[in-house]
């Protein structure tokens, strides 16, 4: 069984409602995070995201300005200003499946309809922490592997198509996005 | 977090993407305990969830009030852009919270009428009294769930609802198969 210091994380949530906010406040300071930033729109979020590099990043879906998708979208933009591979989780009212194919594709980690509790929110923090999944860059798509499956049967439309190559080192874009200046 | 100085990513290329493995950043935060380890942090926030929870029927009046204001901007002024949009954002908010404030049945009203907003195909053509009908439900679960046999009737109330917003929303979708779709597949949320 795996704990995690979570005092040793930082999290931005971003959410609207502000009984939310409480809520996943009540919440992240209970399983041990000291820091935790809120963000009441998509934008604010976003410049959040560049100032605090937090770790984890919690996100609503229906947000004034933009919402959680478009944010997930910004945060997953190789070249952009902050980390790309920080953790999305979207903690959102929306429970049909195609918004978690929406959501998926729009490179964001881990779903979590609402209503919410402790124990779903610590799980898909815990998968986050203890199970990172390698990115996938395609022409169409920047973000968390979307395969949840290991196994290699996958024929539909998307299947990725090409043997190895080869294998590039290349510095850290974490690093550079937590360097300063 | 704990800086971690030796995250080089390895990107593997092949003939249409990219694999990017990094190492673990959180690695050091992780630890092995015993099963029986006292210490839970789920059993930690539900105690300060329950905490928080005399806050909750305040709480939850105001989002009432915040639908009944967005219900009747748009009795007034009609479903212009930003009036659907408030009235939808209203009742999506009490569709995600409603539960976790102890009123599950005023979720269930309020995605009925998410359902409405966001499938009927002109909300004009919608039969006037359904969506007054949701909002004046999730007003009275609300407010008399303090009472004996509340629950009953909220759970009638709220199943009636969703029965006669699906009904118009598969008859108005026949010819839209994508909102048809959605309308008809079930919900990813355990138990609803």
């Amino acid at each position: 069984m795996f704990r995690i210091d979570f005092n040793k994380l930082r999290f931005l949530v971003c959410d609207d409602n502000a009984h939310m906010r409480r809520i996943l406040r009540t919440l992240l300071h209970s399983f041990g995070a000291r820091e935790v930033y809120e963000a009441e729109d998509g934008a604010t979020a976003l410049e959040m995201y560049s100032h605090y590099v937090p770790d984890i990043v919690i996100t609503d879906w229906s947000m004034p300005i933009f919402d959680g998708l478009e944010l997930a979208q910004m945060i997953r933009q190789p070249d952009g200003v902050g980390n790309p591979y920080a953790p999305i989780i979207m903690l959102t009212g929306h429970s049909e499946k195609r918004r978690v194919m929406t959501a998926r594709d729009a490179g964001v980690t881990e779903f979590l309809a609402k209503p919410i509790s402790a124990k779903g929110l610590y799980q898909r923090i815990l998968n986050v922490v203890v199970s990172p999944r390698p990115f996938i860059r395609t022409k169409s798509y920047f973000g968390p592997d979307r395969r949840r499956n290991t196994t290699n049967t996958y024929i539909g439309i998307d299947r990725r198509n090409g043997g190895k190559a080869e294998i590039l080192q290349q510095p850290s874009l974490l690093d550079k996005a937590r360097s300063p200046g | 977090m704990a800086k971690d100085t030796s995250n080089d990513l390895k990107v593997e290329t092949f003939a249409e993407h990219q694999v990017i493995t990094q190492p673990n950043p959180f690695r050091k935060i992780i630890r092995r305990v015993d099963e029986r380890n006292a210490d839970d942090p789920v059993t930690r926030a539900e105690e300060a969830l329950a905490g928080l929870s005399g806050e909750f029927q305040g709480w939850m009046n105001e989002e009432c009030h915040r639908l009944a204001c967005a219900f009747e901007t748009v009795a007034k002024d009609g479903f212009t852009g930003p009036n659907r949009e408030e009235l939808f954002r209203a009742a999506h908010d009490i569709k995600g919270d409603a539960a976790t404030f102890g009123y599950p049945m005023a979720a269930i009203a309020a995605d009925s009428l998410c359902r409405i907003l966001e499938h009927a195909p002109e909300l004009t053509t919608v039969p006037s009294d359904l969506i007054a009908h949701h909002v004046h439900a999730i007003q009275a679960i609300v407010r008399e769930s303090p009472r004996a046999r509340a629950k009953d009737t909220a759970d009638e109330l709220s199943t009636r609802l969703r029965r006669l917003a699906d009904e118009f929303l598969i008859a108005a979708n026949q010819n839209r198969p994508e909102h048809l779709e959605a309308v008809l597949a079930p919900s990813i949320v355990p138990g609803d």
